[in-house]
C-alpha cells in the first residue's frame, strides 16, 4: 500500500505535528542516544543534560524499599495482600494512597496548607494530568495562556488530543524573567481582539526552565487577574519539593487562604516524578478546588490510572512520616549541593546562571557567545555545543523563550565524576570560544563554526528512550 | 417627495449598540417597515420594528456571556451574528461556551460530571454502597455486573509465594537496585515485558498465531488502548460501526474525549447474536447518508456480553467489508483467554497470517484484566499491522504508560510458559464449572440463556419475566432485581441491545454458595413476575 493512501487512513491527529517531537528539543536526544557517555567504556560520549531526572536520592528510596518487604506484594511478607490489589480497578483509587498523597503534598509546602484526599484524581504522570485539566476546563479551539519560557511539552500535553491552543506570554532578562500582570493584560487583550476564547492561565512554579519560584507578591497578581478575568489559574507545582534555597516556594494552595478568590478557578497538577524521582512509576495527581472538575478528572483517570501495586506501595511510603521528613530534607540538601557545584564551576568560567532556588537544572546565560542575538545564531551555538563539546543541553528556543543565548542544563541526573567532567568540557570550550574571538577581532575575519545541519527524524526523541541500563542510571551518586 | 429620514429610537439603539446585532436588526426592519408603512403609516412602521428590536436586544443581554467579543474563530463554527445564544452540542466539537455562570468549564465537563444514568453505572454504584458479604452483610446487593475473574487467585498468589523477591526492585547487576524501576522508560512499555506479552498472547490463543513484539505498543489497560487507537483512526464526528449488544463500556472509551460516534449495527437473537454483513452494509449506507465518514468497524471477539465466538466466515467476510469501504477493524480480543467452550478462537491475527492481505487495516486490543484477572496492575495492549498507526499509538502512551514496577512484576509471571498452560487450564475448568452451575441453575427457573463458550458471564433470556416487551419492561424488571432481588445485573438496553429482556449475569466473581443464593432470589422475583403478568 503506496505511504500517502496509508497515511489517509490515519486520523488528523495522529498525522499532525502537535506532539512536538519533530522539535530541536529532541534532536538531542538522538546525538545522545547515538553515542551515550560512559565513564569507562565510551569516555568521548555525550553527556545527558537535557533529561530533568532526579537521581540524587535512589538510595533513600532503596533503603526504604528493602526494609518494608510487606509494602511489595511480589515478597513473602506482602504476598497475602495480593488478590485485593490486583483486583482493585475504581478510579478513585486506594483511600491509603490519596491520603498518603495528600500527606506527602502538605510536607512539601513545609506543612503550611493541607490537602484533601477527597480531591486528588490520579492520571497517567503529569503529563495525563496537564492534559485531563484541559479536557474539563476547555474546548478545542480555546486557549490558555502560558507564561515563556515554558515547559516545551507543554503544547503536547496541553493541545495535542484537547484541541487547546496555547499562547505564549514573553518574559526576558530585562526584570529576570518575571511575569508582569502588565505582560498578562496585553497578552489577553490581544486574544480578545483575534477573537481568541482565553479559559485560563497556565503556570509552572517552580519553573521550568528557568528555576526560579514565584514570589509572594506576583503570585498574588495572578490570583487576582484570573478572578477578575473569570478564567482558570492551572500551577503545575511539580517541583514543588525540589527547592533547594532561598527564596522559598510559595503554593498557590497557600495564596488562596489569604486573599479573596473563586475557588473554583484553583486546580493544581503534581506528580512523583521530579520529587521522588520516580518517573517510572507514572503517578500524575490532579488537585482542583472545583468539584466539577474533581468528578469529570476522576472519570478520566480511567484512561490512565496509577498501578494498584504502585498505589500499594507508594502509600505505605508516603504515609511514613519519618521516612518522609528525612527524604525532603536530604533532597534539597543534595539539590543545593550539587547547584553549588556546577554554578560555582561556571562562574570560574566566567558563565552566568538565572539565580535560581529550585529545579533539577540551571539556566545558563551564553548569550556572549553568540555571534549575533538572533535565533540562528543560539541553533548554531547549539549545534556546536552537542556535537564538539559533546553535551545534550536544550536551547532556549525550545522552551520558546523570546531571547536569544539562554540554554537549560540538568544536573540531576548524573553523579560528581560526571558533572566534573562536564565543567571540564565547558572550561575548555568557553577558552577556546575566548581564543577565536581574539582572534576575529584582531583579523576581522569572519569565523564560519563547521557543522551540519541535521535533519530532524521522525524516530522518537523522549525521555523514554533512554534505556535503564544506560550507563549514567548505573552511576553511582 | 422625499421625507427626511426621522431619527427613530432604533436608529439610536442601534449606535449605542456596538456588535454586530445592529447589523441583523437592519435587516429586519428595514423590510418590516415597508411592510407596516403600507398600512399603518411612518408611527406603526417604525413602532413595531422598534419594540421588535428592543426586545431582541433585551433578550440578547440576558443570554450573553461574561465575556465580550463575538465569536471564537473556529473550523467546525458556522458564522453568525448571535453569539450568546446557548448552543446543546452532543459533539465536543463544535465550540460552545458551556454553562452560563459566573465559572466556565468545558462542555465535555458539564457533562460528564452529572451522575452516571446509565443502569450499567447506577449498578455498580449501589452495590459499592450495599455490598453483599456473606456474613457481614447477607442482604446486601450480590456484585453480578462486573465481569472479574475471582476464580484462580490461588494459582497466581502460590506462583508468587515459590517466586518470592526481596522487593518490588529487580536484581541490575546483581545488587538490589532502583534504577530498573525508577527512571524514566519507554512509554510504549518495556522491551522485556512486550516479548513476554507476545508470547503470552499467543500461548493463550493456543499458538494458533504468534505476535511480533515490534507491532506491540503497551498502555496502561485495555481503556486508554482503545481511546488511543480511536484518537489514531478517526476524526471528532466519525464514527464506528459496532455490533450490538456491545460492552457499555464502549460508549465513554471511544466517544468520550474523542468526539467519534459510535452506530450500532443490531444482531438477533436468532442469529445468536452474530453480526451479518447485510446489516453492517445498512448500517453503513445509512450512516453516510446522514453526511457522517464511517472510519472503522470495532467488535469484541469472544463478545462482550454475549460470550459466543466470530466463526472464520464472518471474519473473513468482514475483512472484505472493510477492504472494500476502505475502513479499518478493530478487534477487541480481550478475553480470548477466557474460553470454557470446546469451540476454537480464532484472533484476527490468525486469518490475515494466512492470507496475503492488506494488514494495514487491522487492529487489535488485549489486556491482562480479565485473562490473568488483573484489572488493578493497568495492562493494555495495542497490536497493530500498521507501521504509521504504531508511530502515532506509540507518541500518545506518554499519557497512559504502565507503571515500571508492574511492568517488572509481570515480566518473569507471563514468562513462566509452564506456569501460564496451567493457570490457563485450571482456569477453563473452573469458568466451565462456574457456567454450568449458573446456567443450569436459570434454566430450573425457565431462564434461557445464549449459546456462549467464552467470557465471564452469561446472556440471559428473561424476557418471559418482564411485564411489557419493551425497553420499559425490561427496566422494569432490573429494577426489581436490584432493588427486590438484591442482584446486580446489566440490562440488554445499557449493552444497546434491540430485543428486550436480555441481560447480562457475570458468574465469576461468586463461590458456589452465592450461586445457590443468586438463583434463589432470582426465584423469588421471578415468581412476583409471573404471579402480575
Amino acid at each position: 500500500m503506496a505511504l500517502s493512501k496509508n497515511q489517509q487512513l490515519l486520523s488528523k491527529i495522529a498525522t499532525n505535528d502537535r506532539h512536538g517531537e519533530n522539535s530541536p528539543y529532541f534532536d538531542g536526544w538522538k546525538a545522545y542516544d547515538k553515542n551515550p557517555y560512559h565513564p569507562i567504556d565510551n569516555p568521548e560520549g555525550v553527556i545527558q543534560m537535557g533529561l530533568a531526572e532526579n537521581q540524587l536520592c535512589f538510595d533513600l528510596i532503596q533503603k526504604w524499599i528493602r526494609r518494608n518487604p510487606k509494602a511489595s506484594i511480589c515478597t513473602a511478607e506482602g504476598v497475602h495482600e495480593f488478590k485485593n490489589i490486583a483486583i482493585f480497578q475504581d478510579y478513585n483509587g486506594f483511600k491509603e494512597f490519596r491520603q498518603a498523597v495528600a500527606n506527602f503534598m502538605g510536607k512539601a509546602r513545609g506543612g503550611r496548607v493541607t490537602f484533601d484526599p477527597t480531591r486528588i484524581v490520579m492520571s497517567g504522570g503529569a503529563t495525563g494530568a496537564n492534559e485531563t485539566v484541559m479536557f474539563c476546563l476547555a474546548n478545542p479551539g480555546d486557549a490558555f495562556l502560558v507564561p515563556s519560557p515554558c515547559y516545551p511539552a507543554f503544547d503536547r500535553d496541553c493541545g495535542w488530543r484537547t484541541g487547546v491552543q496555547l499562547i505564549p506570554v514573553n518574559c526576558d532578562s530585562s526584570n529576570n524573567f518575571l511575569i508582569t500582570k502588565a505582560a498578562l493584560e496585553a497578552a489577553y487583550e490581544r486574544a480578545q481582539q483575534d477573537h481568541i476564547n482565553v479559559k485560563g492561565l497556565i503556570i509552572a512554579n517552580p519553573s521550568n526552565p528557568l528555576g526560579t519560584v514565584l514570589d509572594r507578591d506576583t503570585l498574588r497578581s495572578l490570583v487576582s487577574f484570573i478572578n477578575e478575568k473569570k478564567i482558570h489559574l492551572v500551577s503545575d507545582e511539580i517541583y514543588a519539593a525540589s527547592v533547594f534555597s532561598t527564596p522559598s516556594f510559595v503554593s498557590v494552595s497557600e495564596i488562596i487562604e489569604e486573599m479573596e478568590c473563586d475557588r473554583d478557578l484553583i486546580h493544581i497538577v503534581y506528580s512523583l516524578s521530579k520529587d521522588m524521582g520516580l518517573p517510572g512509576f507514572r503517578v500524575g495527581i490532579v488537585y482542583s478546588y472545583n468539584d466539577a472538575v474533581v468528578n469529570c478528572g476522576r472519570k478520566m483517570s480511567s484512561f490512565g490510572l496509577v498501578s494498584s501495586q504502585t498505589q500499594h506501595l507508594l502509600a505505605s511510603m508516603l504515609s511514613d512520616n519519618e521516612f518522609v521528613d528525612n527524604f525532603l530534607k536530604e533532597n534539597s540538601k543534595r539539590l543545593a549541593k550539587r547547584h553549588s557545584m556546577f554554578t560555582k564551576g561556571l562562574e570560574k568560567v566566567g558563565i552566568a546562571c538565572l539565580k535560581s532556588s529550585a529545579g533539577l537544572f540551571v539556566w545558563m546565560d551564553l548569550r556572549r557567545l553568540l555571534k549575533e542575538q538572533t535565533l540562528e545564531s543560539e541553533m548554531n551555538l547549539w549545534r556546536v555545543i552537542i556535537n564538539e563539546v559533546k553535551l545534550n543541553v536544550s536551547p532556549g528556543s525550545s522552551f520558546h523563550c523570546s531571547e536569544p543565548g539562554w540554554f537549560r542544563v540538568c544536573f540531576a541526573n548524573m553523579d560528581d565524576d560526571t558533572v566534573e567532567v562536564a565543567l571540564e568540557r565547558i572550561r575548555v570550550f568557553v577558552e577556546k570560544q575566548q581564543v577565536k574571538s581574539k582572534r576575529k577581532f584582531q583579523n576581522n575575519l569572519n569565523l564560519k563554526l563547521s557543522y551540519t545541519p541535521r535533519r530532524y527524524d521522525e524516530s522518537v526523541m523522549s525521555p523514554h528512550m533512554m534505556s535503564p541500563r544506560s550507563p549514567l542510571v548505573r552511576a553511582r551518586t | 417627495m422625499t421625507r427626511p429620514r426621522p431619527r427613530t429610537p432604533e436608529s439610536e439603539s442601534e449606535t449605542r449598540n456596538p456588535t454586530g446585532g445592529g447589523a441583523t436588526a437592519m435587516r429586519l426592519i428595514v423590510p418590516l417597515q415597508g411592510v407596516v408603512q403600507g398600512r399603518g403609516g411612518l408611527i406603526l412602521g417604525s413602532l413595531i420594528p422598534c419594540a421588535l428590536f428592543y426586545f431582541f436586544q433585551l433578550y440578547l443581554k440576558r443570554h450573553r456571556s461574561p465575556k465580550p467579543g463575538s465569536n471564537p474563530t473556529s473550523p467546525s463554527q458556522s458564522s453568525s451574528n448571535l453569539p450568546d445564544l446557548q448552543r446543546s452540542s452532543s459533539r465536543s466539537n463544535l465550540s460552545s461556551r458551556g454553562s452560563i455562570g459566573p465559572v466556565q468549564v468545558s462542555s465535555r465537563a458539564s457533562s460528564i460530571a452529572r451522575p452516571n444514568d446509565s443502569p450499567y453505572y447506577i449498578g455498580l454504584d449501589r452495590v459499592s454502597e450495599d455490598p453483599y458479604h456473606r456474613l457481614d452483610n447477607p442482604n446486601g446487593i450480590i456484585q453480578l455486573g462486573l465481569s472479574e475473574n475471582r476464580l484462580c487467585f490461588d494459582l497466581i498468589e502460590k506462583w508468587l509465594s515459590e517466586n518470592t523477591k526481596d522487593s518490588v526492585m529487580g536484581r541490575d547487576g546483581g545488587d538490589l537496585s532502583i534504577s530498573g524501576i525508577a527512571p524514566y522508560q519507554p512509554s510504549d512499555g518495556l522491551v522485556e515485558f512486550k516479548v513476554a506479552m507476545a508470547d503470552f498472547m499467543s500461548q493463550v490463543m493456543g499458538r494458533a498465531v504468534s505476535f511480533d513484539p515490534s507491532q506491540m505498543v503497551l498502555t496502561a489497560g485495555a481503556t486508554p488502548a482503545l481511546e488511543i487507537l480511536c484518537f489514531c483512526l478517526a476524526d471528532p464526528g466519525n464514527a464506528f460501526l459496532v455490533p450490538t449488544p456491545y460492552y457499555p463500556g464502549f460508549d465513554r472509551d471511544m466517544k468520550w474525549r474523542t468526539g467519534v460516534e459510535l452506530i450500532p449495527v443490531h444482531c438477533r437473537s436468532t442469529d445468536n447474536f452474530i453480526i451479518s454483513i447485510t446489516a453492517l452494509d445498512q448500517a453503513f449506507n445509512q450512516t453516510r447518508k446522514r453526511g457522517i465518514k464511517v472510519r472503522g468497524i470495532l467488535i469484541s471477539n469472544p463478545s462482550n456480553p454475549v460470550g459466543n465466538l466470530l466463526p472464520r466466515e464472518t471474519l473473513y467476510n468482514l475483512l472484505d467489508f472493510a477492504r472494500e469501504k476502505n475502513i479499518h477493524i478493530v478487534s477487541d480480543e480481550i478475553f480470548a483467554g477466557s474460553m470454557y467452550g470446546s469451540e476454537e478462537f480464532v484472533s484476527m491475527a490468525e486469518i490475515l497470517d494466512m492470507e496475503d492481505i492488506d494488514k494495514n487495516r487491522i487492529h487489535i486490543v488485549y489486556g491482562l484484566s480479565k485473562d490473568l484477572a488483573l484489572p488493578g496492575f493497568r495492562v493494555g495492549v495495542i497490536y497493530s499491522f500498521n507501521e504509521s498507526v504504531l508511530v502515532a499509538a506509540k507518541k500518545l502512551t506518554r499519557f497512559s504508560s504502565i507503571s515500571a514496577p508492574t511492568q517488572r512484576l509481570l515480566i518473569s509471571m507471563v514468562s513462566d510458559t509452564r506456569f501460564i498452560q496451567e493457570y490457563i487450564e485450571t482456569n477453563k475448568k473452573r469458568i466451565r464449572e462456574m457456567h454450568d452451575l449458573f446456567v443450569e441453575g436459570l434454566k430450573q427457573l425457565g431462564i434461557k440463556c445464549a449459546q456462549s463458550c467464552a467470557g465471564l458471564y452469561c446472556w440471559a433470556d428473561m424476557s418471559g419475566l418482564i411485564s411489557s416487551y419493551s425497553e420499559k419492561g425490561e427496566l422494569e424488571l432490573w429494577d426489581k432485581l436490584l432493588n427486590i432481588a438484591k442482584i446486580n445485573v446489566t440490562p440488554g438496553s445499557a449493552c444497546h441491545c434491540i430485543e428486550p429482556g436480555w441481560f447480562r449475569c457475570c458468574f465469576t466473581t461468586l463461590s458456589q454458595e452465592d450461586v445457590v443464593i443468586v438463583i434463589e432470589r432470582i426465584r423469588k422475583v421471578a415468581e412476583t413476575c409471573k404471579i402480575s403478568s
